[in-house]
């Protein structure tokens, strides 16, 4: 099953700009696009285009050959799981309750809670490696479980695509590791994946595509050493940045104090990654 | 679950026996017998006519004000959300003030004019939270239903104060709940419109779940956002309206029932709303079957006494579940 947009572009009412402008982008089986860029870069506006949950003002955005705004939201949900980038607990629950909600559009407003959604919590619960938390109330958790925790209910909903808008936000690096190598194995299961991310070093080492937004528009689309390069980013961040090469042979970007601006342009740093 | 539900089904009968014992009139167990099987008994006046349709409509009353009360908690996400925040009072307090203050001498004008009252605040207060389309904004709908209620307020005690002094006695005693006036005709009224509804927001209890989690969560879970908090919103109004036009404003027990039953026995809604229901419906019972002994042969306003005997309870339970 594949999501694409062509040409997205949306205008909120009284801003003068659109805050998308012709965006496109494929996610597609087995492969995980990133998207990264500035604060105020379009990046969740994007993500809410892709779901059909802003008006468009332009272009398309299709899921399965189907314009998105033609799906019922329970019909998306069985499709098209999503870890929001906020979401604030008022009344605490357990995990177990929290990520069996994940069936909601699989259960309907009536029917019982049966063997398969049972089956499938209980999968979610595993394949993020919560299983001991079930019985705990959501509000104990620490921020990296919450993360999973979220990650599993929408693993629950048995989606074919799987979204997530800054998933690691506010983690520790073990935390944002964990959760970034458990990203990679859902899609080499093969999910279709998009993460929304700040992390340029995570994203270069994740995902097969990045895209990089700036004033709604896509600045590169391609793979992480197209898209990681020294003038662009300084540009887009508008900041100096260094990119080196790590083992791997991803672009690691390393952004400049004022005093390294010269030393890094002297340096083999700043010619980024060398071909290995 | 099931100790809740063996629980409740305990709880239920008893409170409506111990309703049915509770009054000015001194009857025993067996006098509550005679007059419930022997149309014609000393006590059958007393059983049937009067007390049998007042613990039958305290306890759909407070049943439906628990249902409404968790309802509106999960819908604005907020834990302090009671059936009468979102400025149904006022309206309703305005209509049933006038209509006593007017007093056309038709036994139904005041609660036809609280009913009226509260239609209209409701109708203010949906029209101001309905933004950019058709999308209706929990935090509009709560700022509107403050602003709605509190403006509402202002008029009722203008008009008040213009009032005589007996009659706004009236008024008063009127606002702070009773069932006082319980007849078998309010009742039947009462429950051919809360039916509907009543169901409605017992089916939603999925779909509260998800709002309670927050719009955005919603929907990508699969929820109609925009559908439910409609009819959420509207259900849990004509409810509440209702409630009002029969028997005032009977505050606490939609906010601490179901904070009760979600510390005790489950915070999910599909469970939690039929045994709000239930729960609520016993403690108004018991509640206004104590407003009726304990000063007798006056009377308390249920409204008080829930406060009375609801306030240490919850204290309690606040305390266990902390600690």
């Amino acid at each position: 099953m594949i999501l694409a947009a062509r040409d997205l572009s949306v205008r909120y009412p009284g801003v003068p700009r659109r805050v998308l402008d012709g965006v496109s982008l494929r996610v597609e089986p087995g492969r995980l696009v990133a998207v990264t860029g500035p604060n105020g870069s379009g990046k969740t506006t994007l993500v809410n285009a892709l779901l059909g949950l802003v008006a468009l003002d332009g272009g398309s955005a299709v899921l399965d050959g189907k314009p998105v705004g033609g799906w019922r939201r329970g019909s998306l949900a069985k499709v098209v799981g999503v870890v929001a980038q906020r979401e604030e607990v008022v009344f605490p629950i357990t995990v177990w309750q929290t990520v069996m909600l994940g069936r909601y559009a699989h259960l309907g407003p009536l029917a019982p809670i049966g063997f398969h959604d049972r089956e499938a919590t209980l999968r979610a619960l595993r394949r993020c490696d919560i299983e001991p938390l079930a019985e705990r109330r959501v509000d104990t958790l620490s921020g990296g479980e919450w993360q999973r925790v979220r990650l599993a209910r929408a693993l629950a909903q048995q989606p074919r695509i799987l979204v997530l808008d800054e998933p690691t936000a506010s983690l520790d690096v073990r935390h944002e590791m964990e959760l970034f190598e458990l990203i990679r194995a859902l899609v080499a299961d093969g999910l279709a994946g998009l993460v929304v991310t700040h992390e340029l070093n995570l994203a270069a080492r994740f995902a097969d595509r990045i895209v990089l937004l700036n004033e709604g528009k896509v600045v590169v689309d391609g793979a992480p050493a197209e898209v990681l390069r020294r003038e662009i980013l300084t540009e887009v961040f508008g900041w100096p940045v260094a990119v080196t090469a790590w083992l791997d042979g991803s672009p690691q970007v390393v952004p400049l104090r004022p005093g390294e601006v010269a030393r890094a342009a002297d340096s083999s740093l700043a010619r980024g990654p060398q071909p290995a | 679950m099931k100790r809740a539900a063996l629980g409740l089904l305990l709880l239920v009968p008893l409170s409506l026996v111990i309703g049915l014992l509770a009054g000015p009139v001194t009857l025993s167990p067996l006098d509550i017998w005679d007059g419930l099987v022997h149309p014609y008994s000393d006590s059958a006046a007393i059983v049937r006519d009067l007390r049998l349709p007042r613990i039958l409509l305290a306890f759909l009353v407070g049943g439906s004000l628990s249902v409404v009360g968790a309802s509106l908690q999960a819908l604005l996400r907020n834990p302090l959300a009671d059936p009468y925040l979102l400025g149904l009072s006022g309206g309703a307090g305005l209509g049933a003030v006038v209509a006593i203050a007017i007093n056309p001498g038709w036994p139904w004008a005041v609660p036809a004019a609280a009913f009226a009252g509260a239609a209209g605040a409701i109708a203010l207060v949906y029209r101001l939270s309905v933004v950019s389309g058709r999308r209706l904004d929990p935090r509009v709908l709560l700022l509107a239903g403050v602003v709605v209620g509190s403006f509402a307020g202002a008029i009722m005690t203008t008009v008040a104060s213009l009032t005589e002094a007996a009659e706004l006695k009236r008024a008063f005693l009127w606002l702070l709940g009773g069932f006082g006036a319980a007849s078998w005709s309010a009742l039947v009224v009462f429950a051919a419109y809360a039916a509907l509804p009543l169901l409605v927001l017992l089916l939603s209890g999925r779909a509260l779940d998800l709002l309670a989690l927050g719009e955005e969560s919603a929907k990508h879970l699969g929820a109609d956002v925009e559908r439910s908090k409609r009819m959420v919103y509207i259900a849990t109004s004509l409810l509440t309206a209702a409630s009002v036009a029969v028997c005032g404003m009977v505050g606490f027990v939609g906010l601490v029932v179901p904070h009760a039953v979600r510390r005790i026995w489950t915070p999910m809604h599909r469970e939690l709303l039929p045994i709000v229901f239930f729960l609520g419906g016993a403690f108004l019972v018991l509640a206004d079957g104590l407003a009726r002994t304990i000063v007798r042969p006056l009377e308390l306003p249920v409204g008080a006494v829930t406060a009375i005997v609801g306030v240490p309870l919850f204290a309690i339970l606040l305390r266990r579940n902390y600690t």
